[in-house]
């Protein structure tokens, strides 16, 4: 993987950008010590590191505005910064780029119960939302596996999900509007506590732009009541194949429940080792269906869903009888990537979509590229959805092997797009997958997404390197080829 | 009458676009045509006409997705649906009717481009939430793609979002694809009688901060429910104020007791089971109300939920009704030449949010008064950067948004 080479020029300069950065943003906000920036070198993808040249952390969007208009300027880069838990390296910085930390913009602003929704920072942590509006019975329905960790910033640049977004909804669906900063230190204001922002969508692009478009300095998002019961059930399989069937047969029937999650037999048995959650250690598939609403519905629902179960083959079926109880089955599912973590050095985290019943033959390609690498692999998968988490085992002490887990996780994503799903469901491109991206788009398709970019960033100083597989310059990507007096197709049907 | 072009392939498509390119002639961008009077009026001396694109192409029920050509009427795509017990979730209504045009013609390009919603737009979302991808030719002329056929996908700018609510002003549409689910087993429909505005922004907010899972709220003003097909609305001689669950039968039944229980301190209970309940909120997505009253120019609201009754209130000659909980106000006013913008977007200004859309209106007014909520100058501006990036030379529906876009 490789990043734009450092701009001499620009390192050259570095003192004189910390004095200007401390003007804007006084006392501690502004660090340049090496060994204070380490914290800073890498996100939740930690196979890259990158010092930054400076790190500055704002806490007003007056000082994000006057950051950013300065580095606009002076032509200086800008990597935004969450919490740092992202799994694409959206947040690596770069050696001769400035990185903007939101991490004082940590207040939760307003809670509106009456018009359901809440105006937040964005440094809350995702759990935090939730956090501060649950005495009354509400929560903040994406939920990441990060959920403790990560922030709603970078909620919205990732466009996050989790196990709960086939019934409710990614971040995209849940945030209702944003204030937003552009790279010349413009403040937008985008959306509101009305529903469908007038105009362009703007608010459905820049959600899960990844940081390429602008600071998000502020966020209104949707807050929902509490379901009354949930209730999980765990049924394990002999087969994949029978797992996937079941899945689509619950659907097939209707039925979308809250939550449904696949773990394959390596990550049953190490998320079995790891927090001995009660799952069986003898089937090939588990599946996690949970159902919520009204007592009587979720009764009648777990009803169903056996009953499908069984006619697919379910060797295994356990019904949660108790809180505590459906908490134990999710902690295993939950911790799965931990767990795997004990079993091996090193992992790295996939996450392709693919057409649901497209499964078993994924999962059968993906054990023969696991013996043909020569690294072992453990599969957890948001079963509704069709998002699959692969979990390839390495060890990056031992030499070479970092690159031959890059090269396995390439092919499953190049797999995932060959079977009609795409590159990346909820982690993002990132640095990660920015070279795969033309497994799955065209030159056209990737110069029309950069020709937005060039909409809100003209120079591209906001987190170059990332998603893009290439640099081009707009004034090269607008450029267009005209073929004069060409007729359209000379038989068109024309009236 | 203008010229018009019917491609039937792609690359006709491509190449009548790159053909108004090199000419820098505008195009007007249809599918059915149902909704060529939403919006600015525009000066085309072309017709690109997309109907030829038509059927769907894709329906994979348990997969919960379908790919469709543009120009696949919505009754079409409904029917496909109904037979597999799904539906569009986001109950796009059709308008047709309400713009002087007959039912069951309007495309699903035009539902996704206007980003037609329903009422179950509060709990399930616009056609926004619902399209996966997009195949077309931009601005440019140049095909594309974005997006996919798996619900979860965070590849690349979401595309498809910005396709909904541009009014074909960025890419013409030669397939669609979409998300579909289940439709419910049961529903049924919690009616209060008698209320004022007030009143009924207090029952439907307390209704959906209820953990009751209510998939529409809607209040219809004395007046208007007079005008129902539904006769339990048409006859209640009062406000109706209307609250829907939706689901499998005893979780239905047990919803429904338990908000007739939760409201009986506003004022008389009652309900309607699935087949009125149907019947009503049908009526309520297609704005039967004022397809019913051509003689009156209509406007769209969107603003916080409980701040609907005061963008009627500060109107006293309008005729409306609330959906949305109240976040949506349809509003019917006597016809002027300026469509009493300012005071409507001075109505929702009020309120501290939000924006209004003027849907039927004359050709001369919509060219006189600005249709779409008029944008601060920073949003403006990076409006028409986003309109260049896709369409430079304004090939594509120009001006139907807003000047320039």
């Amino acid at each position: 993987m490789q990043m734009p080479e450092p701009d001499k020029a620009m390192l050259a300069r570095r003192a004189e950008i910390v004095a200007a950065l401390r003007d804007i943003v006084p006392g501690e906000g502004v660090i340049d010590a090496p060994e204070e920036m380490k914290a800073y070198e890498s996100d939740g993808l930690t196979a890259y590191r990158t010092l930054p040249m400076i790190v500055v952390l704002p806490s007003t969007t007056a000082q994000v505005a006057a950051v950013l208009r300065y580095c606009h300027e002076n032509k200086v880069k800008v990597v935004p910064r969450g919490a740092g838990t992202s799994l694409s390296g959206g947040a690596l910085p770069l050696a001769d780029g400035v990185l903007l930390g939101l991490g004082k913009f940590n207040r939760v602003l307003e809670i509106d119960y009456e018009n359901r929704c809440a105006v937040v920072q964005p440094g809350v942590t995702n759990l935090g939302i939730t956090n501060a509006v649950q005495d009354r019975g509400f929560y903040y329905a994406p939920d990441p596996s990060s959920q403790i960790a990560c922030t709603i910033g970078g909620n919205v640049a990732e466009n996050s999900g989790g196990v709960h977004c086939l019934k409710y909804g990614l971040t995209t669906n849940n945030v209702l509007g944003v204030e937003m900063v552009l790279i010349d230190g413009t403040i937008l204001h985008i959306g509101g506590k009305h529903l469908d922002a007038e105009g362009y969508d703007l608010l459905g692009i820049i959600i899960g732009s990844e940081g390429l478009l602008g600071v998000v300095t502020e966020v209104t998002v949707r807050i929902l009541q509490k379901p009354a019961v949930a209730r999980a059930v765990l049924l394990g399989f002999p087969t994949s194949e029978s797992a996937g069937n079941c899945v689509g047969a619950i659907i097939g029937a209707g039925i979308i429940p809250g939550g449904m999650e696949m773990m394959d037999r390596p990550a049953i048995h190490a998320a079995e080792d790891f927090v001995h959650a009660g799952y069986p250690r003898d089937v090939e598939a588990l599946l996690i269906v949970e159902l919520d609403g009204p007592a009587v519905e979720v009764d009648h629902l777990i009803e169903r869903v056996a009953a499908i179960a069984a006619d697919n083959g379910a060797v295994y079926n356990r019904v949660s009888q108790n809180e505590a109880e459906r908490l134990n089955f999710w902690a295993g599912r939950k911790a799965a990537f931990p767990a795997v973590g004990r079993i091996s050095p090193d992992y790295f985290c996939m996450d392709g979509t693919i057409p649901r019943r497209r499964l078993p033959e994924v999962l059968t390609r993906m054990t023969e590229l696991s013996q043909q690498y020569g690294l072992g692999v453990a599969n957890v998968f948001h079963a509704g959805d069709g998002n699959l988490h692969p979990l390839i085992l390495y060890d990056a002490n031992k030499p070479g092997e970092l690159r031959k887990a890059e090269d396995f996780g390439a092919d499953i994503l190049r797999l995932c797009v060959e079977v009609g799903g795409v590159l990346t469901g909820e982690h993002g491109v990132g640095v990660e997958k920015r070279d795969l991206m033309p497994a799955m788009f065209t030159e056209i398709d990737l110069a029309q997404q950069q020709r937005l970019k060039c909409a809100f960033d003209p120079d591209g100083l906001l987190n170059p390197g990332k998603v893009f597989p290439q640099l081009h310059r707009c004034a090269e990507l607008g450029r267009m080829h005209i073929h004069r007096g060409q007729v359209p197709f000379p038989d068109l049907p024309r009236f | 009458m203008s010229d018009t072009m019917r491609p039937e392939t792609l690359d006709q498509l491509r190449d009548a676009v790159a053909w108004a390119v090199a000419e820098e002639t505008p195009l007007e961008i249809v599918a059915r045509g149902t909704k060529r009077t939403l919006g600015r009026t525009m000066q085309t001396d072309h017709t690109l006409d997309t109907s030829a694109f038509s059927g769907i192409s894709l329906y994979e029920a348990d997969e919960l997705v379908m790919s469709a050509g543009p120009g696949t009427t919505l009754a079409e795509i409904e029917s496909a649906l109904a037979e597999q017990n799904q539906q569009l979730a986001f109950e796009p209504g059709d308008w047709g009717p309400l713009l002087g045009q007959p039912a069951g013609m309007g495309s699903i390009a035009g539902t996704f481009a206007c980003n037609i919603a329903g009422p179950r737009r509060l709990k399930a979302g616009a056609a926004r939430d619902h399209i996966l991808g997009f195949k077309g030719v931009s601005g440019r002329g140049e095909s594309y793609k974005s997006g996919s056929r798996v619900v979860k996908n965070v590849t690349g700018y979401d595309l498809p979002k910005l396709f909904c609510s541009a009014y074909g002003t960025l890419t013409v549409a030669s397939e669609l694809t979409f998300k579909v689910l289940p439709a419910p087993e049961k529903t049924y429909t919690v009616l209060v009688l008698g209320l004022d505005d007030e009143a009924a922004a207090r029952a439907m907010a307390l209704a959906m901060t209820s953990p009751h899972e209510v998939s529409a709220a809607a209040h219809l003003p004395s007046g208007i429910a007079a005008g129902s097909g539904v006769s339990y609305v048409r006859e209640a001689g009062a406000g109706v104020t209307a609250i829907r669950v939706e689901g499998p039968g005893p979780s239905v039944e047990h919803r429904c007791r338990a908000l007739r229980a939760l409201l009986a301190g506003f004022g008389q209970v009652e309900e309607l089971h699935t087949h009125n309940s149907l019947r009503f909120w049908r009526e309520l997505a297609d704005v039967v109300p004022f397809a019913a009253r051509p003689d009156l120019q209509i406007w769209r609201i969107s603003v916080a939920p409980l701040s609907g009754p005061a963008v009627a209130a500060a109107l006293p000659d309008a005729a409306y009704y609330f959906d949305w909980a109240g976040g949506l106000v349809w509003l019917g006013l006597p016809p002027a030449p300026d469509a009493h913008a300012d005071a409507v977007r001075a109505a929702v200004a009020a309120t501290g949010g939000g924006h209004a859309t003027l849907i039927r209106a004359s050709a001369d007014v919509r060219a006189a008064v600005p249709v779409f909520q008029p944008q601060h100058a920073a949003l403006a501006a990076l409006s028409r950067r986003v309109k260049e990036a896709f369409d430079p030379r304004g090939v594509l529906n120009p001006g139907r948004l807003y000047p320039g876009a």
